[in-house]
């Protein structure tokens, strides 16, 4: 897991000497300066010549864009740069063990001890936990104040006395994820993002990029997925002849090639409000719902056309692609969890952009 | 455009929506289904005085001009009226049949429907319902200076609204299309009785029916495959109207519609029905404009574009329909409430221009080869 981490760490590397990084990015922070569609076409390309993905996921995907939306001018000199180029890794501390779905219920705080904040709690869920060198954290600073009103956003350096990192085993058997516990952790004041007590319009600056944004890397890997499944039918074999002429199989993959593309044009409609209004609405749910929905039904299609040969794991003799395909199925039930729930998102959908009553 | 409407296509969208609020509300959809071609020639000649007979003719027809986004916006808005009537199969599905003929063909054929005066259908799928032209056995002969046409269509839309019919038939085991007047071909019309009856469907016997020859060989090839790309758009743009429609008549009565003392959408059982209808409807919509865009620019990918859009309507739209009843709840189930006319039309476009099982395997084609 470190070294394949390291791997795609030198390949952004490359990206981002290159100046493919960011290519949305300003230029002074070590971006390319171009439109959010323009960046779209690049994962696109990225994804048609089959190039992995990049190691710092949450700090191109989510942290940078709110930094650059929130943060101060030297904020941005500070840590943009370093983001593109993966020399800090970012991983976010928002979900605890009792605060997942109702997130502004959580309870780690910090208060302020001269221009220091000292923080305590515990958070959870954290992807790249285990290899973080910063992390985007949500603490309670007013807890006087109703739920959203007291939070703070804060950026705080991994390595700093006081945090302890455990892996969290997942279904799938790895531990991508991480307990981050905070014990007494001082940190400047000077690394709040926004204002203090504004932390959560800053999150949800966050969760809002984390649901709209997210999908076009994830197209990339996606659509590898497919294709990689589509070649694997032209050499599998059944009743004498290849699966890709089977009607069925045929049938199965038309259907999720059609909704992949179906989720790469909403995605494509989104960037062009994005590029608009420069933070993105609420229907970005529906991308959230869409992709993690669809990578479930696919899964299960490469399920149904590997049949016994698909639950091998890693390490098992005549396991497909090293074992990929169990961990790919076992992997998406976190899906429709990670990144705010199906439910979730249907509140919002149904509560923000319909206009229903709230339910809770 | 290619993700969103411009300020121009909006400005279309609007006008559409409006004339159609105006002179197709929902009292006159009830009507004109009742009657039987649910056809009115008043609103016909309406939307004639607005150009739309001619929306996707070329400028030196006579026509608007208009690209396949255009189409499309207004096209959505019609079905979000339900609108009856031929105007998917005359101007989507015969007028680009017509367009590819020689010039007298189109003075003849093609200026009285731009003009409005008059309409039309084409008749294409035999028994076995398949949009494979290669399916296809009706057969022409030549008789003196015309032809006859020989052999058995079904599902022809809109037959009785037409003044002249598009037909499909072998000439001496070439593709060809032939225009046959309503006069000609009276006899031998059947209406079936569809779940849609703002649309009404019809069998149509040619037993040596005089027609006159459009094009053949290559050209009537390719003028089938855009003609049906473009209706497929059309068809599609209708849907995603239709489930916009739905989804608002839904939200607006989970608003209103009180059980155990507060409105149902407060609950989240009902609340992720309209989430999800809002899903299927919006995803519906950036395929429509997609494929429309692709056939506009006549992209490489545009068949499978359009197949993808049409493939994915069918279902959203089924769907929508499913969960707008749902949350309808009895009144839902009721003659009176109008979801169910929406989900009879959304049954018969499922259907229409190639099932969704037919329009996956074009994908297939395409991406598995």
């Amino acid at each position: 897991m470190r070294e394949r981490f390291e791997h795609l760490r030198a390949w952004q590397r490359r990206l981002y000497e290159g100046g493919w990084a960011g290519v949305a990015w300003p230029k002074e922070y070590g971006g390319r300066g171009a439109s959010l569609m323009e960046q779209v076409i690049f994962l696109e390309e990225m994804a048609r010549a089959q190039a992995p993905p990049i190691a710092n996921t949450l700090g191109v995907g989510l942290i940078g864009p709110t930094i650059i939306h929130f943060g101060t001018e030297e904020q941005k000199r500070r840590f943009l740069p370093k983001i593109l180029s993966a020399e800090e890794i970012w991983c976010q501390g928002f979900s605890e063990p009792n605060a997942g779905s109702d997130v502004a219920g959580l309870r780690s705080t910090a208060r302020l001890d001269g221009d220091h904040f000292v923080i305590d709690g515990q958070k959870v869920w954290n992807s790249y936990g285990w290899v973080a060198d910063w992390c985007a954290l949500v603490v309670r600073t007013d807890p006087s104040a109703p739920k959203h009103k007291g939070l703070t956003y804060i950026l705080v350096d991994m390595k700093s006395p006081g945090i302890e990192v455990r892996p969290i085993r997942q279904m799938s058997g790895e531990s991508e994820f991480a307990e981050l516990f905070f014990n007494n952790v001082r940190t400047p004041a000077a690394n709040v993002l926004g204002k203090v007590n504004q932390g959560w319009e800053v999150a949800l600056g966050t969760l809002m990029h984390e649901r709209a944004t997210l999908g076009a890397s994830i197209t990339i890997v996606y659509r590898r997925s497919f294709d990689r499944l589509v070649e694997l039918t032209r050499q599998i074999r059944k009743n004498g002849r290849p699966l890709s002429e089977d009607a069925v199989v045929r049938q199965k993959l038309a259907q999720a090639y059609t909704e992949l593309e179906v989720f790469r044009l909403n995605q494509m409609r989104s960037i062009s409000r994005l590029s608009g209004a420069g933070i993105p609405g609420p229907e970005g749910s529906i991308l959230k719902i869409f992709w993690s929905e669809y990578n479930q039904r696919f899964q299960q299609t490469a399920q149904e056309i590997l049949g016994p040969y698909g639950m091998l794991e890693e390490g098992s003799p005549h396991a497909v692609d090293g074992g990929e395909w169990a961990y790919g199925f076992l992997r998406t039930r976190g899906n429709t969890i990670e990144a705010g729930t199906s439910e979730i998102q249907r509140n919002i959908i149904g509560h923000f952009v319909l206009g229903l009553p709230k339910s809770y | 455009m290619r993700f969103e409407l411009n300020e121009t296509q909006l400005l279309l969208q609007k006008s559409a929506r409006e004339f159609l609020a105006n002179e197709c509300p929902m009292a006159e959809v009830r009507r004109l289904m009742e009657t039987e071609t649910a056809h009115d020639a008043g609103l016909w000649k309406k939307m004639a005085d607005q150009g739309w007979t001619g929306m996707i003719c070329d400028e030196e027809d006579g026509g608007m001009g208009l690209g396949m986004v255009e189409m499309a916006a207004v096209f959505e808005q019609m079905g979000r009226a339900l609108l009856p009537g031929p105007f998917l199969s005359s101007v989507a599905l015969a007028g680009p049949l017509v367009a590819a003929a020689g010039s007298e063909a189109k003075r003849r054929y093609l200026t009285p429907m731009i003009e409005g005066k008059a309409c039309a259908t084409a008749a294409l799928i035999e028994d076995s319902a398949e949009w494979d032209p290669a399916g296809w056995r009706t057969r022409a002969e030549a008789d003196g200076n015309g032809y006859k046409l020989h052999g058995r269509k079904m599902f022809v839309t809109d037959a009785c609204a037409s003044s002249f019919v598009v037909v499909a038939a072998r000439l001496s085991g070439e593709m060809a299309l032939f225009a046959v007047s309503k006069d000609s071909a009276g006899s031998g019309i059947c209406r079936l009785k569809g779940m849609d009856r703002t649309r009404p469907v019809y069998e149509m016997k040619f037993e040596g029916t005089p027609a006159e020859l459009l094009m053949k060989g290559a050209a009537a090839e390719n003028a089938l495959s855009h003609a049906l790309a473009v209706a497929t758009v059309a068809l599609a743009a209708e849907m995603t109207g239709g489930m916009s429609k739905v989804l608002e008549l839904t939200v607006a009565y989970a608003k209103t519609r009180k059980q155990f003392d507060q409105v149902i959408g407060k609950f989240q059982a009902v609340q992720h029905m309209c989430a999800d209808m809002f899903l299927w409807t919006e995803s519906s919509r950036s395929a429509v404009y997609y494929a429309a865009y692709a056939l506009d620019k006549r992209l490489p990918e545009a068949a499978t574009a359009v197949s993808v859009a049409k493939v994915y309507a069918g279902e959203a739209y089924r769907e929508v329909g499913n969960r707008g009843i749902q949350v309808h709840g009895g009144m839902g189930f009721t003659w009176e409430n109008d979801v169910h006319l929406y989900y009879r039309r959304a049954k018969a476009s499922e259907n229409a221009f190639g099932e969704t099982g037919d329009h996956r395997e074009r994908i297939a084609r395409q991406v598995v080869g």
